[in-house]
């Protein structure tokens, strides 16, 4: 339990974070004090695409899920089946209300047979409470209780081995190896929010300082460069990876004030994880009607020609055309030299557009600027190298 | 399009009963389950320990809607119009008949407001029926059927009130009536049985905000009966609701409980009983309270979220118990004629009796001078039955029923004493049913008198919860037909019957 009276808490890498931090630039997550950035965005960026980056999880939602009944009540609380997930292995989900609305996403791991944690965007522990009336289950909120870091790009499995942490080798993309360092116990998970090779890396906090130092030595040693990066770097892997942000790329059911601006998993393009067939689960009546209903709108994946960044630019099918919608997360993405984008948009008669044309109010010597650019839609992860999933890594 | 279509109800409850009789009389092959070895619900005998009958929980009642007594074809027992006695301890009595109130202390200016008071609330019950007597509009989600009920809802109020008749309605609907009682009449025994009558049942006392919403949908029920403003006693309903029930080609399964309802692909197919023998129906009907429907019957797992978290959280706890005493000879009470004896007597002397009554049960406690609403028979052997529902009796009492039980006994026998000295010491035999023992032996969780509280959030379009106030429920081809739907509980038909028709009105849109 951390001190609620201190408006941000301290994580237990707090020490260490904030020894390297260049600018002093914070940011609250989750009543956390976390890095917005630690030296230069650049600087983080290329770690996590070029070399090894390392990022505090610790402020992530987390919920231990345990009882005779965390399978069938994970099962009925997450629109995907994961009732074959097998222990030591990790999984993707999205939940939703009665409506069939999505509340949030996160990840679910089978860390031991039976006993579940399941990773969150928001807090959830009234929703997960409410939807386990009826299940012989128990749900305890264990964000401060983990410490976790992330360890993300291409030589990350490199750093991990010579840091002293074995077996890598064999661990495969949403596999969780329990393992030791240094004597102490830590959880590793090949996971990870960049949709590069990384790592994500659990253990109780009074070990966090030590994994920490044991992961840095490598750094101090010469073998390789390792950045602690913050979360302005973290946006703009995580879009080119094609991961979303519930409340932020979209508004999430239950907090949402009017009928109509929630989203269902289909108009997030999510519509793959939804499992018809399984028991049923919260708003699988609803799924199941939205399903048989032609899609009206859909977020979409969009790679803009031009290098303007389209920030809060609205989508329209084509120039000076009919507004269909609107960006909800951008990016300049250095590795494809593009700017990439996250659009909610209406389908065009039933259909998503192959292309779009987006406003872009820019400034030029601070005088703005309008610039219409032509986009094209895309249905994969604008990013996605071969090392995420090759397994033994390559030891670069 | 109701040929060979078939349902289950489950429940025999009065309302089921009415449910089932409508089902059937437009050919659904219906099939009712009842638990208890009898029908009626509510209205089905039960034996004491010294092996006197006593007609169930149910000691008075208002007649069935009309509407329901003549769709049924129930033969007409003309019943007695029953006066109410309010007890006073100085034994200055005062009854109430119809619209006439008397009485040696009672003014002359509150037998005219009573009068004028009992005309306005009525006109007020009446303006309600396209709301009792339909399905309760869905508030999203609109279609044509919920505007006419919402437009001739609108209508009757604005037209059937007149303007000045609105006003005042729309001012009082939303008041306690502990203010709306103390604007109008002088007696204090006269207010403090107004306000007992409209609460039995309630989690409320006179002071409770919107409590003037339980009187009017009691007042409702005197408006639909040609026998209007009278409480019929208990005569025979729930034999002759089984008969139309059988003549109408039900079949009726009593000591029959269902386990759960069996679920194939998210949709109901019949249910399995207690013994494991399972039956199948295209619609499954449940004269059940909600809770039990849904989290014992369906099950969290067959069901949303939300859904199940709502229904958890609806306010079922029964705050009435049931008292029972036989005598030998009858027992006498201060200043009541012999013929006047065999009444409906109330003992709520004050609002503030009532109030503080009300309180402790708040605390997990039951009343110290609680609330009474007696009732007197003469058995075929001679001997003198008394009955009475006795609130405030908290389901949920600190010390458990167990051990509360026979100190509430004495309590209630301590305030019988004030008004028929010695009464106590005349006893033959005595027993209590508190709400735990309500839900055990009727099968209703919380042993709650309306199978949950009829306040303004749980009534109308949100009874018993948002998601299916509309008989219909989340799952399809799941209906509710007892007192957890609209409009409630007491002994009205209503809940049934409009289910009924909500079903036979869904089943004309399936092919
Ligand atoms: C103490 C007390 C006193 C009351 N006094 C009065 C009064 O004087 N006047 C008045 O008008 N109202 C009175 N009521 C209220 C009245 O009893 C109810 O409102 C009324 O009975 C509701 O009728 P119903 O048909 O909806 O349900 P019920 O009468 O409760 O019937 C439901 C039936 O379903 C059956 N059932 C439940 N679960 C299952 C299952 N799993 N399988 C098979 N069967 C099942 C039950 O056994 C029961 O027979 C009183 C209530 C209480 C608690």
């Amino acid at each position: 339990m951390h001190d609620f009276t201190k408006t941000l808490a301290p994580s237990p890498f707090y020490d260490r974070i904030v020894a390297q931090s260049q600018t002093q630039n914070w940011a609250h997550w989750n009543g956390y004090q976390t890095p917005r950035v630690v030296d230069t965005v650049a600087s983080e960026y290329f770690a996590v695409r070029s070399s090894c980056s390392v990022m505090d999880l610790t402020p992530m939602e987390k919920y231990r899920i345990t009882g005779p009944d965390a399978k069938a009540f994970l099962n009925r609380l997450v629109v995907r089946d994961v009732s074959k997930l097998k222990p030591g292995r990790v999984t993707y989900v999205v939940w939703c209300n009665d409506e069939g609305k999505v509340i949030d996403d996160g990840t679910v791991f089978h860390l031991s047979e039976g006993v579940y944690r399941l990773c969150a965007q928001h807090h959830q522990l009234d929703w997960l409470r409410l939807s386990s009336i009826g299940f012989d289950v128990s749900i305890e909120l264990e964000t401060h209780d983990v410490a976790a870091l992330s360890v993300q790009g291409p030589t990350s499995y490199s750093v991990l081995t010579e840091a002293g942490i074995s077996g890598l080798e064999t661990v495969k993309p949403f596999d969780i190896v329990h393992t030791q360092l240094d004597g102490f116990d830590i959880t590793v998970s090949r996971t990870g929010f960049t949709g590069d090779l990384g790592y994500e890396l659990w253990t109780e906090p009074e070990n966090a300082l030590a994994l920490w130092d044991a992961i840095f030595e490598v750094k101090k040693r010469g073998l390789y460069d390792i950045r602690l990066i913050g979360l302005d770097a973290l946006e703009m892997v995580r879009i080119e990876a094609g991961f979303i942000m519930p409340g932020w790329d979209f508004n999430t059911a239950e907090t949402v004030i009017r009928d109509g601006y929630d989203r269902t998993p289909y108009e997030l393009d999510l519509g793959w994880l939804v499992n018809l067939n399984k028991p049923y689960f919260t708003g699988k009546r609803a799924l199941a009607a939205a399903n048989k209903q032609p899609l009206k709108r859909k977020m979409v994946k969009l790679i803009l020609d031009g290098n303007k960044v389209p920030s809060g630019s609205f989508i329209f099918d084509r120039k000076d055309g009919k507004n269909i919608g609107a960006v909800m997360a951008h990016s300049w993405s250095p590795i494809l030299k593009r700017a990439i984008a996250y659009a909610d948009i209406e389908l065009i008669n039933g259909q998503v557009p192959k292309e779009v044309s987006v406003e872009i109010y820019y400034q030029k010597e601070l005088a703005w600027k309008l610039h219409w650019a032509r986009a094209e839609v895309t249905d994969k992860p604008f990013w996605t190298p071969k090392r995420r999933s090759i397994t033994p890594p390559d030891a670069y | 399009m109701t040929k060979n279509l078939s349902a289950i109800v489950i429940g025999g409850g009065h309302n089921g009963l009415v449910c089932a009789t409508y089902l059937a009389s437009s050919g659904v092959k219906t099939t009712l389950l009842e638990a208890r070895e009898t029908l009626g619900g509510g209205l089905s005998k039960q034996t004491l320990r010294d092996g006197t009958a006593v007609p169930g929980l149910i000691q008075t009642h208002h007649s069935l809607n009309d509407k329901i007594a003549r769709e049924l074809k129930l033969q007409s027992t003309p019943c007695e119009p029953l006066p109410t006695t309010l007890l006073s301890t100085s034994g200055e009595h005062i009854t109430l008949m119809g619209d006439k109130v008397s009485g040696a202390g009672v003014s002359a200016r509150d037998i005219s407001e009573y009068r004028a008071f009992r005309e306005e609330y009525l006109s007020y019950g009446k303006a309600l029926k396209s709301l009792m007597l339909n399905t309760p509009p869905r508030l999203k989600h609109f279609d044509w059927s919920d505007k006419t009920v919402f437009a001739k809802l609108g209508l009757d109020l604005r037209f059937g009130l007149g303007k000045a008749g609105l006003n005042e309605f729309l001012r009082v609907a939303g008041m306690n009536l502990f203010d709306v009682l103390e604007e109008r009449f002088s007696s204090e025994l006269l207010k403090g049985g107004i306000a007992a009558d409209a609460l039995f049942g309630n989690h409320a006392g006179p002071k409770t905000p919107t409590t003037v919403l339980p009187m009017l949908m009691r007042l409702f029920q005197e408006t639909g009966s040609t026998a209007s403003r009278q409480v019929a006693q208990v005569d025979n309903l729930a034999g002759q609701l089984a008969e139309a029930a059988k003549s109408a080609g039900v079949e009726i399964k009593t000591s029959t409980t269902v386990h759960s309802v069996v679920m194939d692909n998210d949709k109901p197919t019949g249910v399995m009983l207690e013994n494991g023998d399972i039956l199948n129906a295209d619609i499954i009907v449940s004269n059940a309270d909600a809770k039990t429907t849904f989290l014992k019957l369906v099950g969290a797992r067959n069901l949303d979220g939300m859904f199940t978290h709502r229904v958890t959280k609806t306010r079922t706890n029964g705050d009435v118990a049931k008292f029972f005493a036989t005598f030998d000879a009858t027992p006498k009470f201060t200043n009541l004629s012999q013929n006047a004896s065999s009444g409906r007597f109330l003992v709520a002397p004050t609002l503030m009796y009532v109030e503080r009554a009300f309180n402790h049960c708040k605390y997990g406690e039951f009343s110290e001078a609680p609330v009474l609403d007696i009732h007197l028979t003469t058995l075929d052997n001679g001997k003198s039955l008394l009955s009475a529902n006795a609130m405030f009796a908290p389901y949920n009492l600190k010390q458990g029923w167990e051990a509360g039980r026979a100190a509430f006994e004495d309590k209630i026998l301590d305030i019988l004493s004030l008004y028929a000295p010695g009464i106590a010491s005349q006893v033959a035999c005595r027993e209590l049913w508190s709400p735990t023992d309500i839900e055990k032996s009727f099968h209703i969780e919380g042993g709650h008198w309306h199978h949950g509280e009829m306040a303004i959030d749980q009534s109308f379009m949100m009874r018993p919860v948002p998601g299916a106030g509309q008989y219909g429920t989340p799952v399809p081809g799941l209906y509710l037909c007892g007192a957890a739907a609209h409009p409630g509980g007491d002994i009205t038909g209503l809940p049934g019957r409009n289910a009924a028709k909500q079903i036979l009105a869904d089943l004309k849109g399936r092919r």
